[in-house]
């Protein structure tokens, strides 16, 4: 049988707000907004730090509490105006990891007010067989938003122009690296445990070397440290019906456990204690294949005299694209696994052995 | 000596699994120790003394974990495909046996080779563990595994896997077991991670908050047939390091090692190496800044399977490990 998932109206309708918030590395404030939004009922207080860096600590009740940290970056990959050329066409530089190959033809938002545009390329009829045969290098795009009287500037921001949908089991847009972590952390808060003191991290410049978890780290000091973000399904089956080997994760299989990336190498009793929550919940969880790539747990991890550290992702295809395709069911169990998680942390939780 | 160095280089624990290699060491240290404590991330900290009359607060690192494989993924015939933990060279693999810390023993393999020019790249090679299914394979994605290889006395050489860096940490025990007396509080710390990006010691040299920083690592030579060049040789003794690929050493710590190994008689060389670097390289960038720099063990053969040392240069590395610490110092 299959189990369905339900996201309420609101959870959705979140998702949604999330995901199509615009907030390229350093410009995290439309995002921030969001979040507070969501979350004021439910805290206290909140610290907006120096870099942007969205902090809240939701204290327990119980005695000799940990710390533990909780972090997902609110900032997606994008583009920044570098120059106006005139009649509504800017040059334009990516921010984050960007395959140059994907941009032409994509519609794209820009600046404060969102508005419309375009990366321009030369239509098939007018280009050549040998141009077609190489990529365009982003020195010679454009965005056009068209002529007239517009506000933008050389450093505004731009984004894919995509609409959240969700469809049947899945959940397509952009920016869903890592707004779907967001979520999870905002589901975190809103039904924080009382056995430990849960801090918070929606952190910012992270695509771009997880320049802000590592001072959220810093000013939290956490005992222990979870990383929640988005890492890319490359799934699909082989051409040629090899076996596929390097699929990093696969779409509904549940939460992708870190065990090594080219950043961090988990902190072997949070893989343990994942793993056994996920067993013991009957949550579905999958390793991530170990290898490169990195997430905040990167520069937390190393931060303060060293925090142990895990990440979880949750699984998504075409990730830094216009439109990534995630599952409503990796989401929930997700959410799902790090509440009985955090649930189940022990004060003596660190007195273990590291095995 | 020679028996901690078999006993150390035959554990096995790479990066993020230095469980095993941490309690051989502890047992070792544990006798001549004043504290022992594991921080966050792992490293065994063994402070031994207080700050003394012109004493200072030194760290010094010596890295535990070593080069190792990752299983990423078992194939539906369970053979098992990986990534490398830190530098694997991978020329040196093929052929290879490998320990996992789980304690099963597997070979490397790889795909049909279609270009003898060409050397295969970890993509296409895999662990045979005899298993034929991931049913009956032993191994799961996410289990670490080292070389196997054991350690082998040649006499005045040494070779076996991970001397880089049990030999920094045997130098560091035994420099600890023989120090007479320190004005300076010493803090030998066994780091982990090292060989991923000197990601321990950045942890622990925020704990300790050294006033000076040591670390206690190999380094290439130039000294085999057609090789880089380089002026270090095995044999000439434990080099003092000026530069490497991520640091340049105070040069008043430089001095400082140059004159205690010329006033007793120690000989060393002076060592620029071109590409990598050591635990220092962080510890001289934590809080304010730290005066930093490294004694190096010249090592042939470092992230193969079979790395060589010269016996003298690792005893003339603990005597002056031992004149350094021993004294006050003024930089």
């Amino acid at each position: 049988m299959v189990k369905t998932f339900y996201l309420t109206k609101k959870q959705t309708t979140l998702l949604e707000k999330l995901s199509q918030a615009m907030g390229i590395s350093g410009n995290e404030g439309e995002v921030r907004s969001v979040i507070l939004e969501e979350i004021r009922p439910y805290i206290s207080d909140h610290q907006v730090d120096a870099l942007g860096n969205l902090l809240v600590t939701r204290q327990g009740s119980a005695n000799n509490r940990l710390k533990v940290m909780v972090a997902a970056h609110m900032d997606e990959v994008g583009f920044m105006i570098a120059a106006d050329d005139g009649e509504g066409i800017f040059r334009f530089e990516s921010v984050g990891g960007i395959d140059v190959r994907q941009l032409p033809g994509k519609s794209v938002l820009v600046g404060k007010d969102h508005l419309p545009g375009v990366i321009g390329a030369r239509p098939i009829h007018l280009t050549t067989a040998s141009e077609r045969q190489n990529k365009i290098p982003l020195e010679k795009l454009r965005i056009d938003v068209g002529p007239g009287k517009n506000p933008i500037k050389p450093g505004d921001q731009a984004v894919f122009n995509t609409n959240f949908r969700r469809v049947g089991p899945s959940l397509i847009g952009k920016a869903l690296d890592d707004r779907l972590g967001v979520a999870v952390l905002i589901e975190l808060i809103k039904d924080a445990p009382e056995n430990i003191d849960l801090q918070a991290a929606f952190t910012v410049q992270e695509e771009i070397g997880s320049r802000g978890a590592r001072v959220a780290a810093f000013s939290f000091k956490p005992d222990l440290a979870f990383v929640v973000d988005s890492t890319p399904a490359n799934d699909l089956p082989s051409w040629d019906d090899a076996e596929n080997v390097t699929y990093n994760t696969h779409l509904g299989e549940g939460p992708a456990i870190y065990v090594a990336d080219g950043a961090t190498l988990s902190d072997p009793r949070l893989i343990r204690l994942l793993k056994q929550t996920a067993e013991k919940e009957s949550i579905p969880f999958q390793l991530r294949q170990p290898g490169g790539g990195g997430t905040d747990a990167g520069t937390i991890h190393k931060q303060a005299g060293g925090i142990p550290s895990v990440s979880v992702s949750i699984p998504g295809r075409y990730s830094h694209t216009a439109a990534g395709v995630a599952r409503v069911s990796d989401y929930v169990n997700t959410v799902a696994l790090l509440k009985a998680t955090l649930r189940s942390i022990q004060p003596e939780f660190l007195a273990q052995e590291r095995k | 000596m020679k028996s901690l160095i078999q006993k150390l280089t035959e554990t096995f624990s790479p990066s993020g699994y230095e469980q095993e290699i941490r309690e051989v060491v502890r047992a070792e240290v544990e006798p001549f120790a004043d504290e022992v404590r594991i921080d966050p991330l792992g490293s065994l900290i063994v402070r031994k003394g207080k700050v003394g009359k012109n004493g200072k607060r030194i760290m010094l690192a010596g890295h535990m974990d070593e080069i190792g494989l990752i299983a990423s993924h078992i194939d539906e015939n369970g053979f098992i495909r990986f990534s490398g933990i830190g530098g694997l060279v991978a020329h040196t693999l093929l052929g290879g046996r490998v320990h996992f810390v789980n304690g099963v023993s597997g070979v490397i393999g790889g795909e049909r080779i279609m270009d003898v020019g060409k050397t295969l790249p970890v993509t296409q090679l895999f662990i045979d563990v005899g298993a034929s299914s991931p049913k009956d394979c032993p191994v799961k994605i996410g289990d670490v595994a080292s070389f196997d290889r054991p350690f082998f006395d040649m006499g005045h050489r040494m070779v076996a896997k991970s001397m880089d860096d049990r030999i920094g940490c045997a130098v560091m025990i035994e420099s600890l077991r023989s120090l007479k007396s320190s004005p300076n509080e010493l803090y030998f710390t066994f780091t982990t991670q090292e060989e991923v990006g000197l990601r321990g010691a950045v942890a622990s040299a925020f704990g300790i908050d050294p006033e000076l920083g040591l670390s206690l690592d190999v380094t290439g030579t130039g000294d085999t047939p057609k090789s880089r060049k380089m002026d270090v040789k095995l044999g000439d003794g434990p080099a003092i390091k000026i530069k490497d690929g991520g640091m340049l050493s105070d040069p008043r710590v430089v001095q400082w090692m140059i004159n205690t190994a010329e006033k007793e008689k120690i000989p060393y060389q002076r060592e620029i190496l071109e590409a990598g670097t050591t635990d220092a390289t962080v510890i001289q960038l934590t809080h304010a800044g730290v005066p930093a720099g490294c004694l190096s063990i010249p090592c042939r053969y470092v992230h193969s399977p079979s790395e060589m040392v010269d016996t003298n240069d690792v005893e003339n590395a603990i005597k002056l490990l031992i004149a350094l610490i021993s004294a006050p110092i003024r930089l």
